[in-house]
């Protein structure tokens, strides 16, 4: 076999890992010296990055390392805003983790290996590429859940988040042996073609099938392997749950690419069915759940839940208008999740956790911009037009049609009317309530509000360009590699 | 040409941006300042359009596609060919008078910045509206008007009856929009787009086509018109008119820009614009021919009785539109946006020389009061005198070659109906001497009837209202002749508006003309007037008024009473607005009233709405306590949603 390696092709990656590595030192040493030095070189790093993946989008499909990983379109595209997320998640949290003393070099390293993981996934090209990428996330993810360790709910949400992780790791890891047991390869393309090729037992194929999309759907939190998520959410600092509500579901997008459209399309009718039910559990139970909460931390968590429901419809319709759909939606949702969790983010402060809803009542009459900037959050949440929520809704809605499946759509349109009264009363208090006791301050920097607002405003000032960034959606998916 | 296209419109709304958010800050001066130089900038791009259009270019093209949805596609497109480029000088033309007009007029209001930042941005949403090359564009502009013109005609929003007439004004015009969303409903439907240039190239292919189902209806009638519905609301034609009298409660800059010069027309250019769909459809061309008929006739003889001056012109200018539609009928296209341009400058003028009347007398508008203002006001006289005229039709004046064209032309046409309109019309005519020079008479002649305290205050208006006055003055006078002779003989209008040979009433007026006098149509259009009713009927109207009101003022009482009833009707404007009042609004209230108390509180509220949230809330509740917060429980959740999707799918 010749093994091509074509390093060049990873580079991102590389930069990365070393710089990863690099600020671990420099934090050891100077850490306590130079307190902002760690998040400055590691935003520094991830822009780099970003950029590097960015000016790589437009090029051809090309693969490296002998197959194991791919360079196209769709996995730059992801890599670029997985990248940038995160590098605005270490921007909104900075404040946070130096206001609770929390030991934040380690922060920074565990988030950016995380990033590492994501990109992997994001350019696997094997199922065991996957796998590595997936479990460097996941392991980052698990320390970055415990991080605040003097506190019992952090501990506790970490504790499950890993005995539940490693049971979906497990279910994955048997899903893949059984398609490897199959085919007797690794490659997603290998895998593709094997299925298409020769006669294989329909009845194995399903079984493995199942497994892996009960894996992903414990990554996505899609009901009922969403459990972990709500406790997770709440009991995380607010810094990790915004890491972990926002490229996370960009890596899962690029997974679910990889391993259901990338190598076992040709069996798209099976696992269409089993997302159909997956989609309606989780926009059902999302969006009911979410009415009861009062914590808006875990009220988004089962926002989220519900989210993920309607970001699965463009995947089940499994054509390229559904799966751009949901490319659109996930990174739509990602920018509204930054900009919430950046809201939470921005009225904490020490010993203050602006997390139960009822803290956010008067905003309007003291800060009105904030305010304003919460009701663009929430419109675009609830999917009200003129925000981009309400486009990346239409088009997942839309690509369910297209397959005709009609009463998909109809439910999903009738848990977005339900899921909308739990937005509205967000805006509800911030507009029309008056503030319990003392009103809330915020004490940020200077560089998260202007991002946050930037951060916002981009759901909204997007809108004469709609056409082109979802035209742009599609021609990245036409040209996915493998 | 792109460029300077797109430059036109965005600069009239950037000044209304920089008027509407930073009015306060910058001040009032600065704010008209802005306001002016945009408009103006506006002025002077539209005419360079002007001259490179009528040197023979032209453009069509898309700037920017907003959405494509099923086949059709939403873009912002200009078409600047003849038509357009002259609505686009027309349009900025006045609109930098009335600028100007309004330094002055509302010198003393608080809204000052509010003010100038709403007719900038009118002027921007009209630009858009004729400006456009396809039906959505033409749409955006149709309801910004509309909506400007609501803000506009409720400026001083704390009267009640602004209040009334605005919301007035919104609803009749919804009628008219709803038919137009039809209108274009219905192009998009049968030509499959909205674009102007296909929509018609195809329109002759689908003279005649039927709707399947339907008895004998074709659907290029049905589509114009339920288009000319929604010209009939925004150009007030009966029964849609009722709004436009009631309007007159906006500042009076408003009146003549938006409900004189320009929004109103929009109506009339609209159908110019889609003469090659209405040229095939001669059932609809006879309802226009009609319905403006009876617009210009019996809406002048309201204008006859009533007494708020800003209210006659009104009328005139209901009975004008009339003339317009008239004209559209008649397929006299050209004749109909050419008394639209003359009718601009004298509208405004009349309007804007009532404001300049009102000013002095310190916002008293009852003509009762008023009386020998010609020796206080010299320029406003004179200039009111010079409109007046033009608006009687007397030559050589603006308004009496756009006029005795359209007079003409009907009489040349052969649709069912025109003989009804050529009466209607040329009787209009007497009207129209008689209450233009009532009003004159009333205001500016005869004896002072004022009180003291406003008399010692008289004086003319400063500079910045009798300088547009005075432009606009010469734009009446001159006008008509100036451009008679291209405008509606002429391949002035190019491809622009399409006639079929059938309806070519305008060529049959010209071969007259040619024939009565060999060279000058200015000459032979004077010598045709003299040898038919029109000009005499004109005359007539002036030596009446005179007569009634500056010889024998005692008679119109006289006459008044001894004709009671017909006085009446004309005072209740023939009970449409009672009748609307009664019927729709009072219909609906009642309907809404007893839909809000049985369907919306008892099935809606107490049931659906109530119920399902009790529902959901309870089920919420319920689903919440599966989350126990033990992680064997999840995992438990896990595995049996493993089993359950394996026994589903595996077995």
């Amino acid at each position: 076999m010749n093994i091509d390696l074509n390093i060049a092709a990873a580079l991102p990656e590389m930069i990365l890992a070393t710089m990863a590595c690099l600020i671990l030192l420099i934090d050891a040493f100077y850490g306590n010296r130079y307190r902002q030095l760690t998040c400055w070189t590691s935003i520094a790093t991830l822009l780099l990055v970003a950029l590097l993946a960015a000016s790589d989008i437009s090029t051809q499909s090309d693969v490296a390392f002998g197959g194991m990983y791919f360079d196209d379109p769709l996995g730059n595209l992801l890599k670029a805003a997985i990248f940038l997320s995160t590098a605005v998640v270490f921007l909104y949290s900075r404040e946070y983790l130096e206001q609770r003393d929390i030991q934040s070099g380690e922060f920074y390293v565990l988030g950016l290996f995380g990033a590492l993981g994501m990109s992997i996934m994001a350019s696997a090209g094997n199922f065991l590429t996957i796998y590595l990428g997936l479990e460097l996330l996941a392991l980052s993810l698990y320390a970055l859940v415990a991080f605040n360790r003097k506190s019992d709910r952090s501990t506790e949400a970490a504790m499950k988040y890993f005995v539940l992780g490693a049971i979906a790791s497990g279910i994955l890891l048997y899903g893949l042996s059984i398609l490897y047991g199959l085919t007797g390869t690794l490659d997603i393309t290998g895998v593709s073609t094997a299925l298409a090729n020769s006669e294989v037992n329909n009845q194995a194929i399903t079984l493995a099938l199942v497994f892996i999309v009960v894996s992903l759907a414990f990554k996505l939190g899609a009901v009922p392997f969403h459990m972990w998520l709500p406790d997770v959410y709440q009991g995380s600092p607010t810094a990790t749950t915004l890491y972990l509500g926002s490229a996370p579901k960009l890596a899962a997008f690029a997974m679910i690419m990889r391993l259901l459209v990338g190598g076992l399309e040709n069996f798209h009718s099976s696992w269409q069915e089993m997302l159909v039910i997956l989609a309606i559990l989780s926009m059902g139970a999302g969006n009911l759940i979410a009415i009861a909460q009062t914590n808006i931390k875990r009220m988004l968590a089962y926002s989220t839940i519900s989210h993920m429901g309607f970001f699965l419809l463009g995947i089940l319709s499994a054509t390229e208008t559904g799966y751009s759909a949901s490319l659109f939606y996930v990174m739509v949702y990602s920018v509204m999740a930054l900009g919430t969790f950046g809201m939470i983010l921005l009225f904490s402060r020490r010993g203050f956790e602006a997390e139960e809803l009822s803290d956010f009542k008067g905003l309007g009459q003291h800060h009105p911009w904030y305010a304003f900037l919460m009701l663009l959050l929430m419109f675009s949440m609830a999917g009200v037009p003129p925000t981009v929520g309400f486009y990346a809704k239409l088009s997942v809605i839309r690509s369910v049609l297209q397959v005709e499946l009609v009463w998909v759509a109809v439910v999903a349109v009738l848990f977005a009317v339900v899921g909308a009264f739990y937005y509205l009363r967000v805006i509800k208090l911030v507009y029309f309530d008056h503030a319990e006791g003392e009103a809330l301050i915020v004490e940020s920097p200077v560089a998260n509000k202007v991002m946050l607002s930037i951060n916002v405003l981009a759901l909204i000032v997007v809108l004469p360009w709609m056409g082109e960034i979802i035209s742009f959606c599609t021609e990245v998916i036409t040209s996915l590699a493998g | 040409m792109q460029n300077l296209v797109l430059a036109t419109p965005l600069v009239c709304l950037l000044a209304a941006l920089v008027a509407g958010f930073f009015g306060r800050a910058i001040g009032r001066v600065n704010t008209h300042r802005v306001a002016i130089a945009g408009v103006a900038v506006s002025f002077l791009l539209s005419l360079l359009v002007y001259i490179d259009v009528m040197g023979g270019s032209s453009f069509n093209g898309t700037v920017y596609t907003w959405a494509t949805s099923g086949g059709a596609s939403f873009q912002v497109g200009f078409l600047i060919d003849e038509l357009s480029a002259t609505m686009m000088a027309v349009v900025t033309f006045v609109s930098l008078m009335v600028h100007i007009y309004t330094i002055g007029y509302m010198a003393e209001d608080s809204g000052y910045q509010r003010f100038f930042s709403y007719i900038s941005l009118f002027t921007f949403a009209m630009l858009m509206l004729v400006m456009s090359n396809n039906f959505v564009q033409l749409f955006f502009g149709w309801e910004a008007v509309g909506v400007i013109s609501y803000l506009l005609i409720g400026f001083w929003y704390k009267r009640e009856s602004a209040i009334f007439a605005n919301l007035k004004a919104f609803l009749v015009n919804r009628v008219g929009d709803f038919g137009f969303l039809l209108g274009i409903a219905g192009v998009l439907h049968l030509f499959g787009t909205l674009d102007y240039a296909p929509v018609f190239a195809s329109a002759p292919d689908k003279a005649g086509l039927l709707i399947s189902g339907w008895h004998q209806w074709e659907w290029l009638t049905v589509i114009c018109l339920l288009l000319f519905v929604g010209a009939m609301g925004k150009s007030a034609q009966v029964p849609l008119h009722v709004w436009l009298p009631d309007s007159m409660e906006g500042p009076t800059p408003i009146s003549a820009l938006i409900h004189a010069a320009t929004m109103v027309t929009a109506g009339i250019f609209m159908v110019a614009r889609m003469s090659p769909l209405f040229e095939f459809s001669e059932t609809a061309l006879t309802v226009v021919l009609v319905i403006g008929a009876i617009t210009a006739f019996a809406m002048g003889l309201v204008g006859i009785v009533q007494n708020d001056i800003k209210r006659v012109v009104a009328y005139s200018t209901l009975s004008q539109l009339g003339y317009m539609t008239v004209a559209l009928g008649a397929s006299a296209y050209a004749s109909g946006i050419f008394h639209l341009g003359t009718h601009a400058f004298f509208k405004a003028l009349l309007f804007l020389g009532a404001g300049s009347v009102i000013i002095a007398m310190h916002h008293e508008q009852d003509m009762r009061k008023m009386g020998g203002l010609r020796r206080y006001m010299p320029i406003t006289y004179i200039t009111m005198v010079l409109g007046s005229l033009a608006l009687a039709g007397i030559p050589p004046f603006a308004g009496f070659f756009s006029k005795d064209a359209i007079i003409a032309a009907v009489h040349n046409s052969t649709l069912a109906g025109s003989g009804f309109a050529y009466v209607a019309v040329s009787l209009a005519v007497f009207i129209t001497a008689i209450y233009s020079f009532r009003l004159l008479f009333m205001t500016f002649h005869g004896e002072t009837r004022m009180d003291d305290s406003v008399r010692s205050h008289l004086k003319e208006s400063p500079w910045v209202v009798t300088l547009p006055l005075v432009i606009l003055a010469v734009m009446s006078v001159i006008s008509g002749a100036l451009f008679m002779g291209p405008m509606l003989f002429g391949n002035y209008f190019g491809d622009a508006i399409l006639v079929l040979p059938q309806h070519d009433v305008l060529a049959k007026l010209y071969q007259d003309l040619h024939h009565a006098t060999g060279i000058d149509l200015r000459w032979g259009m004077f010598t045709h007037a003299i040898q038919t009713p029109t000009f005499w009927l004109a005359v007539a109207g002036v030596i009446t008024a005179w007569y009634l009101y500056l010889y024998r003022p005692e008679l119109p009482e006289k006459i008044k009473s001894r004709f009671e009833w017909a006085y009446t009707i004309l005072d209740n404007k023939y009970g449409f607005d009672q009748f609307n009042q009664r019927v729709f609004a009072g219909g609906a209230r009642n309907l809404g009233g007893w839909l809000w108390r049985v369907s919306d509180m008892r099935v809606i509220d107490g049931f659906v709405i109530n119920g399902t949230a009790q529902t959901i809330g309870w089920l919420s509740g319920v689903v919440r306590n599966i989350q126990s917060g033990f992680v064997y429980h999840y995992a438990f959740a896990m595995i049996i949603g493993l089993v359950v999707l394996m026994t589903l799918f595996v077995f």
